[in-house]
């Protein structure tokens, strides 16, 4: 045995962690401490950097402060898993003393740190980009409030445009296997099988598949269009070996595959990719001053950003934005467990670059939606241009509240019209 | 010497050929029943859609050539050096990016190609002169430094090269659609591919079998001590296969990057599909590389485009399986 | 650093190099030698110490924020004892895999099946006690299943295997809707509230971990010097002379991957409190490193070690953000590993023991 004991390093090591703990909390009451989590790490980044762009944006823009208090952001990082997303949560809330926490970044986190909400009554949360349909539809959490849309939302409209203007009668939908592309898939659907149209086929491929070769090797000849609803380097795969495979379908969009941080991947462009329909919150070339004003202050206050605001700065800023106007309503008063703030968002409507938002009883948001089609760019970039809005789109897609229960969310096998 | 060590070692296996068990004839029915299941499987699907069948055979063909050009360089490593370099991935990784760098400043594709094969070879090199050579022996410290690197080397490519997938830009006579029999198009790059794999397989063994280089590798593994005594710097011929077991890599990562692409994430992935085809054919042999290579390749595109949901797991099933009655693979030798 | 000295690092006992060295009465003898010297005088400080650590783990939760308490606390134990059962095969048996995580989160999915989770469709309902037994009763039947197809291999082959064998069951419950709930996981799985705590509560889980935890590194710490133990270490030296001195040695490696595995099942089943729920990304191939890099950063050749290595790794996952980009957080976690490595084969105890070997010369024993 040895005359030292190493069980006295823990001990020593949690000494000096807790001085530091304590430290941390004697900062300045008189600042607001605002948590902002996002994907900064791994191949996620991309996104989650643009999200953190939101958020000091919409900061920027009330000066740094609301309702008389300096307003201090404190970033944490997830990195996709819904593990470290309420870890990193937690550490904002009990470790750093948040009183208000944005985020997070993706879905399943979405679903993971609203749960953690329930558990945290004297915060209130509110949403960064995360877009899966059960974060406020099932089992919402009183203090959770989400500005942004979810995927079936960023789709509605899009199924009318592709039948109705683009004439596509028979469609397969490409797609990976987990909740997120259920739910664009079912927003797509919608309106696609009311208007007639059939979706003859549905590949779900695992996450992580980078060879798309037996998919592309099961598409039918007798289609009009291929529904892609993959993200990031995915799409990118797919689109090249789509080419080398020597497909010439049309495709049609969805939201997370021709977002601009896809848009701008480093490669050669596809012309094949010009005209793709697509539906989602944003429309990169959208008319409207807001809108534009919006993409100037980004690209003034970013040099090293996008060449244009991607849809998770969008959501970030627009979520901001909306939980510093709700301050400001209730004069910064967050007393009784921010009850006049939480009043405040559930009932007002929040100006934001993309239009007027509301938010619904599971205080989800309903918005405008964005078609859009790909088009180029001067300096031979992508772009989605804006074609058309599809205002006020709620979460049951048009339907009642009962009609909507009684489909239910996307699954694999939900909605169905062959 | 040889022949001393070897006649021991030699009657054993002689010994335990002669033995016929039931336990070999129960392995060999159970191979034999399973050959027979896949067989009528592959009857019904080729009868059901002829086109589909050809297409996934011809995909799993192109993707097990990309599975054997990045498993080459790791078997060669292991196999003949006894290195498991689980930073292998991260060495596909870098010949994609400087690749991709080199292609995108020169314009020239096989400029791009030898980038990559050169950067990594070079990487491989400083790996074996200055981390793996002090650690000789010491198996198990080998593998976590390279998993330690492989986690440094992942970040810091995230930091320089972003989030971003990179593709590539070949000539585009490499690149078209080829009408073929029966599938009609197919992506001529698929096949440059599958051409590729093959050169260097054989190219590989033709080194390893006969050149007198070759010779002095396979000898150094047998009997490092003895080849030193023979005047040779074993050393030397050590940092040359680590080399060219990196170079391949970087070879394979700029491949891989015009088949598909070059993003955060391929380096695990690549790592794990090395891992298994290199476990199922058997490590050190490039043969059992190739082998497992078509296994692997064929397991997947198959299971992606008749069984979607559970496909992936497959791999894993047949490398299980693998084991549970070949421990070292399909062609490994005693280790 | 050399080859030999790596070797007599990562050995442990002396006895189990006698063991592989003199065969059966040596081994038997040097077991009595370990027994008798603890009543030695140094031993005896060793045992102080101890009680000085139990102390401070005790009292920790009074003086430090409920944050610290469960977040680096709790997690801190939980991480360390899945470690703890990589030590075990590791340190121990020789055989490093990388499927404890593995083995955890099959506990983890279980309890969450069996016992209930947000998801009705998804859960059994069973009662508490039944759901932790079948999820321990699982977590070993799974390490018995990866240890009879590793237990073939030796060294690094078992690295690639269990990794290999790790992402197979990744991909099974990332796919799969029906049982697993496929990407999104499994939610809201909490303990029960037995005697009317809540035992996810910050200092009543601490308190629930901590106990778990003595009892992992008591465990371990017994097993080793029983026969079993020692027959393991001698396995670990020279599997070929124990098979030649009459040791079923794959009969012992399985039965040491069972006891890592019910090590690894009740840290799965303190993860999944801890986390309140679980998902694909809880058992992925980061999540399996990050075992290895617990165990290896803490050190393999003590009970103590893993835990301390959960410990450092906890703090630099949570602060690392506030000291360097938190987007580098794996470049630090690697650098780390490496110059551990690098360093000392054994670890952060490895150079704390060198430190006190360096102070105190006068005690120079190789043990």
């Amino acid at each position: 045995m040895t005359h030292f004991n190493p069980g006295r390093i823990p001990a020593l090591m949690a000494v000096v962690a807790l001085s530091a703990g304590l430290a941390g909390q004697a900062a300045a009451q008189q600042t607001l401490r605002i948590g902002a989590l996002a994907t900064l790490e791994g191949p996620f980044a991309v996104p989650g950097q643009d999200g953190m762009r939101g958020v000091e944006l919409a900061v920027k823009e009330r000066g740094g402060e609301i309702a008389g208090r300096k307003i201090e952001i404190i970033k944490a990082s997830s990195n996709g898993n819904p593990d470290t997303a309420v870890a990193a949560a937690r550490k904002l809330v009990e470790q750093d003393k948040v009183e208000l926490l944005i985020g997070p970044l993706s879905g399943s986190e979405g679903i993971a740190v609203k749960n953690y909400a329930k558990s945290q009554p004297h915060v209130t949360f509110v949403n960064g980009s995360s877009a899966a349909q059960e974060t406020t539809m099932v089992d919402p959490a009183p203090n959770f409030f989400r500005f942004s849309t979810d995927g079936a939302q960023w789709q509605y409209g899009l199924g009318d445009y592709a039948y109705n203007v683009k004439g596509y009668k028979r469609v397969v939908s490409v797609a990976e296997d987990y909740s997120f592309p259920y739910s664009l898939l079912q927003g797509f659907m919608v309106e696609f099988c009311r208007a007639g149209g059939k979706v003859v086929d549905k590949h779900w491929v695992p996450l992580g598949t980078k060879d798309y070769s037996s998919v592309i090797a099961r598409l039918p000849d007798d289609i009009d269009a291929i529904y892609v609803a993959l993200g990031g380097s995915d799409a990118v795969n797919f689109f090249s070996q789509y080419e080398q495979a020597g497909g010439d379908k049309p495709l049609i969009a969805g939201s997370i595959t021709i977002d601009q941080s896809v848009l701008g991947y480093k490669g050669k462009r596809r012309d094949a990719l010009l005209g793709t329909p697509s539906a989602g919150p944003i429309a990169d070339n959208y008319d409207d001053p807001a809108w534009k004003a919006f993409v100037q202050a980004y690209r003034d206050t970013f040099k090293d950003g996008l060449p244009s605001p991607s849809l998770f700065a969008h959501a970030y800023y627009v979520n901001t934005k909306a939980l510093l106007d709700g301050l400001d309503a209730a004069g910064g008063d967050l007393s009784d467990n921010h009850a006049k703030l939480r009043q405040q968002l559930s009932t007002m409507t929040v100006k934001t670059p993309t239009g007027d938002v509301r938010l619904d009883e599971n205080r989800n948001a309903i918005a405008n939606i964005f078609l859009t089609e790909v088009a180029r760019n001067d300096d031979g970039s992508f772009y989605n241009k804006f074609v058309k809005v599809v205002p006020n789109v709620n979460q049951y897609l048009g339907m009642t509240r009962d009609e909507f229960m009684k489909m239910g969310v996307g699954t694999r096998t939900n909605p169905e019209c062959k | 010497m040889a022949a001393i060590n070897g006649a021991w070692p030699a009657a054993g296996r002689q010994a335990r050929a002669r033995t016929v068990n039931g336990k070999t004839i129960a392995a060999r029915l159970l191979l034999a029943a399973v050959a027979a299941v896949v067989l009528v499987a592959a009857a019904i699907a080729l009868a059901g859609n002829p086109r589909l069948f050809g297409l996934t055979v011809l995909n799993g063909l192109t993707l097990a050539a990309l599975y054997f050009l990045v498993a080459s360089g790791f078997t060669l490593v292991f196999g003949l050096m006894r290195v498991v370099n689980l930073a292998h991935g991260s060495l596909f990784l870098l010949g994609g990016y400087v690749g991709y760098a080199v292609g995108d400043a020169s314009g020239s594709w096989f400029l791009a190609l030898a980038c990559g094969f050169a950067a990594a070879a070079l990487a491989g090199l400083v790996l074996q002169a200055g981390v793996f050579r002090f650690m000789e022996g010491q198996d198990l410290r080998q593998t976590l430094v390279s998993i330690g690197l492989s986690i440094v080397l992942a970040d810091i490519f995230l930091w320089i090269w972003g989030g971003e997938a990179y593709q590539f830009d070949p000539p585009q006579w490499l690149y078209g659609t080829v009408p073929l029999p029966l599938v009609g198009k197919y992506s001529g790059f698929r096949l440059v591919v599958l051409g590729t794999a093959i050169v260097i397989g054989v190219g590989l063994w033709l080194f390893l079998n006969r050149t007198r280089i070759g010779m002095m590798i396979r000898a150094g593994v047998d009997d490092k001590r003895m080849l030193a005594a023979s005047g040779v710097d074993v050393q030397r011929v050590f940092a040359a296969t680590f080399a060219i077991g990196a170079g391949l890599a970087g070879f394979a990562g700029v491949m891989g990057g015009t088949a598909l692409s070059i993003a955060p994430g391929e380096d695990v992935r690549y790592l794990l599909a090395s891992l298994v085809v290199v476990i199922v054919g058997g490590m050190g042999s490039i043969t059992g590389a190739a082998i497992g290579a078509l296994l692997i390749g064929l397991a997947e595109t198959f299971g992606l485009a008749y069984v979607p949901t559970y496909g992936v797991v497959f791999t894993f099933l047949i490398m299980v399986a693998v084991l549970a009655f070949r421990p070292q693979g399909l062609m490994g030798g005693r280790t | 650093m050399s080859a030999v000295r790596w070797r007599r690092a990562m050995a442990t006992q002396p006895g189990a190099a006698a063991a592989a060295a003199g065969g059966h009465a040596a081994w038997r003898a040097a077991g009595q030698q370990a027994a008798a010297r603890t009543v030695s005088p140094r031993a005896a400080s060793a045992w102080a110490w101890r009680l000085v650590v139990l102390a401070v783990l005790l009292v920790y939760p009074a003086v430090a924020s409920p944050f610290f308490t469960f977040q680096i606390g709790g997690q801190s134990l939980v991480l360390g004892i899945i470690a703890l059962s990589l030590a075990l095969l590791g340190g121990y048996g020789g055989m490093v895999t990388l499927s404890q995580m593995t083995v955890a989160g099959v506990a983890g999915y279980a309890l969450a099946i069996f016992g209930g989770n947000a998801s009705a469709a998804h859960s059994l309902g069973w009662p508490w006690w039944l759901a932790i037994a079948m999820a321990l009763l699982l977590a070993v039947l799974a390490a018995v299943i990866i240890g009879a197809l590793a237990v073939r291999t030796e060294g690094i082959y078992t690295i690639m295997i269990t990794l290999a064998i790790g992402v197979a069951f990744f991909y099974l419950v990332q796919q799969n809707q029906e049982v697993f709930n496929g990407f999104q996981g499994l939610h809201r799985i909490l303990p029960p509230q037995v005697f009317g705590v809540d035992w996810r509560a910050p200092v009543p889980f601490y308190y629930l971990a901590l106990a778990c935890a003595a009892a992992a590194y008591c465990a371990v710490a017994y097993v080793v010097r029983t026969p079993f133990g020692m027959a393991l270490q001698g396995i670990r030296e020279n599997p070929r002379r124990m098979r030649a001195l009459g040791f079923n040695v794959n009969a012992h490696r399985i039965a040491a991957h069972a006891l890592a595995g019910l090590l690894a099942g009740v840290g799965g089943i303190l993860l999944v409190w801890y986390n309140a729920q679980i998902s694909p990304g809880s058992v992925g191939t980061t999540s399996l490193i990050n075992i290895l890099i617990i165990a290896v950063i803490g050190g393999m050749r003590h009970p103590a070690g893993p835990f301390l290595g959960a410990l450092l790794f906890v703090l630099l996952q949570n602060f690392a953000i506030d000291l360097v980009d938190r987007e580098r957080f794996n470049l630090v976690i690697g650098a780390v590993f490496l110059l551990i490595l690098a360093v000392s084969p054994d670890g952060l105890l490895g150079i704390g023991r060198r430190l006190a070997r360096m102070a105190h010369p006068a005690a120079r024993r190789s043990s």
